[in-house]
């Protein structure tokens, strides 16, 4: 196999982006180093990788950052094409496509779900709307697919994977059903499918710390607004 | 010549950043193509029909199969039409830091170039003004990592980053008038990015599609009229 070289990940343990590139690295087989960061005290190593946006995930080759979650997933596939699975179809076409939905998802999909989350009254019922016509939009999409992409997993996949494991955590603190079988059968399908990949479902950071966290980035951000309007 | 690429229909505005980034792209490809102009302020039934997720130009259609969104465009075109001048870098590396850079554009420096004039109060102006600031002392260092002592982020020939950022530069210049001659590009703090900025604008695949400062400043005042409702001050 040729020679990796040092492959070090900066993520922290319950970061979305950074799971996208645990599982493309595993995928692939690629050894690597992992570091979780405290992003309440970034270390010298954050600073120095990314400066530009001291956000995390990171990945460093060979002492070479490289930032911006789809951006990495783009590298590892292009870095270590010989491995398999190939991260985005070999078809021009289909690979605009894959592109386009991961777009899709960190600038449409995630945003509608941060406001359902973060807010509450007429807010929160918009944020809950939109979402919903996201969910629509990406269950039309996937109908009679695998995956994204088509038969293989890839990166739109990856970048939606937070629909899995965080979903179930948000309707769990909102006590609100956001993906159901009914209205999204394929999505139901896609998850469990999804869930089923060995390397994807040992990532899942365990579930009552992530409810822990996540009900206080609710109460912090309700809190934030009440203070706000006074 | 023209039949083995295919029919190439470009759905955009003359006016928009963004469509002109697949418009230098296929220029670069020497790929003719069909400009179908949207008219301000309607969308098209092709357009709806092409881009229905986003309703957005740009939109490519090739041999009728859309693709959307103005930098998957341009990957796309790289991809497709592979024997001409390359867009993106060969080394992963270099594709990934060109990658990075043009997400930055898009996410955090140019939403203040439209803020900046758009603002409802001097403070908000002047943050805007800073941010935008900052991000081109940000890319005047990314150009001398990049560019390696050539004359563009892509090396000898202009490329993806080149694209990413030099389709912005129409507007960077009309806002810099509105707001009333302020310097964002300036000699003294991103004297490579005004010798960069120079060299792209006349280079043959940008020349003819980047708009002129006064059409971009005639323009603004139409735009600026539609988005602020009309008030007696």
């Amino acid at each position: 196999m040729a020679d990796q070289g040092e492959v070090k990940l900066l993520k922290t343990w319950s970061s979305l982006f950074g799971l996208r590139v645990v599982w493309a690295l595993k995928l692939k087989g690629i050894p690597y180093e992992s570091v979780d960061e405290d992003l309440t005290n970034k270390s010298d190593l954050l600073l120095q990788y990314n400066p530009v946006h001291t956000k995390v995930p990171v990945l460093i080759h060979n002492g070479k950052p490289i930032c911006e979650s789809l951006v990495i997933l783009e590298y590892i596939d292009e870095t270590w094409s010989q491995n398999p699975p190939s991260l985005l179809p070999q078809d021009p076409i289909q690979r605009a496509s894959a592109r386009f939905w991961a777009k899709f998802m960190d600038e449409k999909a995630l945003p509608s779900m941060w406001q359902a989350f973060t807010k509450k009254g007429r807010e929160q019922e918009e944020g809950l709307a939109s979402i919903a016509e996201k969910l629509k939009l990406l269950e039309a999409e996937l109908e009679g697919k695998k995956f994204f992409g088509g038969e293989e997993i890839g990166i739109p996949d990856f970048a939606l994977g937070w629909l899995v494991n965080l979903v179930p955590v948000f309707e769990e603190i909102l006590g609100l059903k956001i993906v159901d079988e009914e209205r999204h059968p394929s999505l139901s399908e896609w998850s469990r499918r999804i869930s089923d990949i060995r390397v994807i479902e040992e990532s899942w950071p365990p579930r009552d710390k992530l409810v822990t966290k996540w009900a206080a980035i609710r109460d912090h951000f309700l809190a934030t607004a009440r203070a706000s309007s006074g | 010549m023209a039949s083995n690429n295919g029919d190439v229909k470009l759905i955009g505005a003359w006016a928009s950043p963004y469509v002109m980034r697949p418009r230098i792209a296929l220029n670069v490809k020497s790929v003719e193509y069909e400009f179908l102009q949207e008219q301000f302020g309607s969308k098209s039934e092709l357009l709806l029909k092409s881009n229905p997720v986003h309703k957005k130009i740009p939109v490519l259609l090739h041999n009728g199969k859309p693709i959307c969104e103005s930098s998957i465009i341009v990957e796309y075109i790289d991809e497709v039409w592979s024997s001409g001048p390359s867009i993106l870098p060969s080394d992963p590396y270099d594709r990934a830091v060109a990658r990075f850079w043009a997400a930055y554009l898009d996410e955090k420096w140019f939403p203040n170039v439209r803020a900046a004039p758009m603002a409802a109060t001097e403070e908000a102006k002047n943050a805007a003004v800073e941010q935008l600031k900052e991000g081109l002392a940000l890319l005047e260092g990314a150009y001398g990592e990049i560019s390696k002592g050539e004359d563009f982020f892509g090396g000898e020939k202009i490329g993806f980053l080149d694209i990413a950022f030099g389709s912005m530069l129409g507007w960077l210049r009309a806002v810099q008038v509105i707001l009333g001659g302020v310097k964002l590009l300036d000699e003294e703090k991103t004297p490579d990015l005004c010798k960069w900025a120079g060299k792209f604008s006349a280079d043959p695949a940008v020349k003819d599609v980047l708009p002129e400062t006064e059409k971009l400043l005639e323009f603004s005042k139409i735009l600026m009229a539609k988005m602020k409702p009309a008030s007696s001050s």
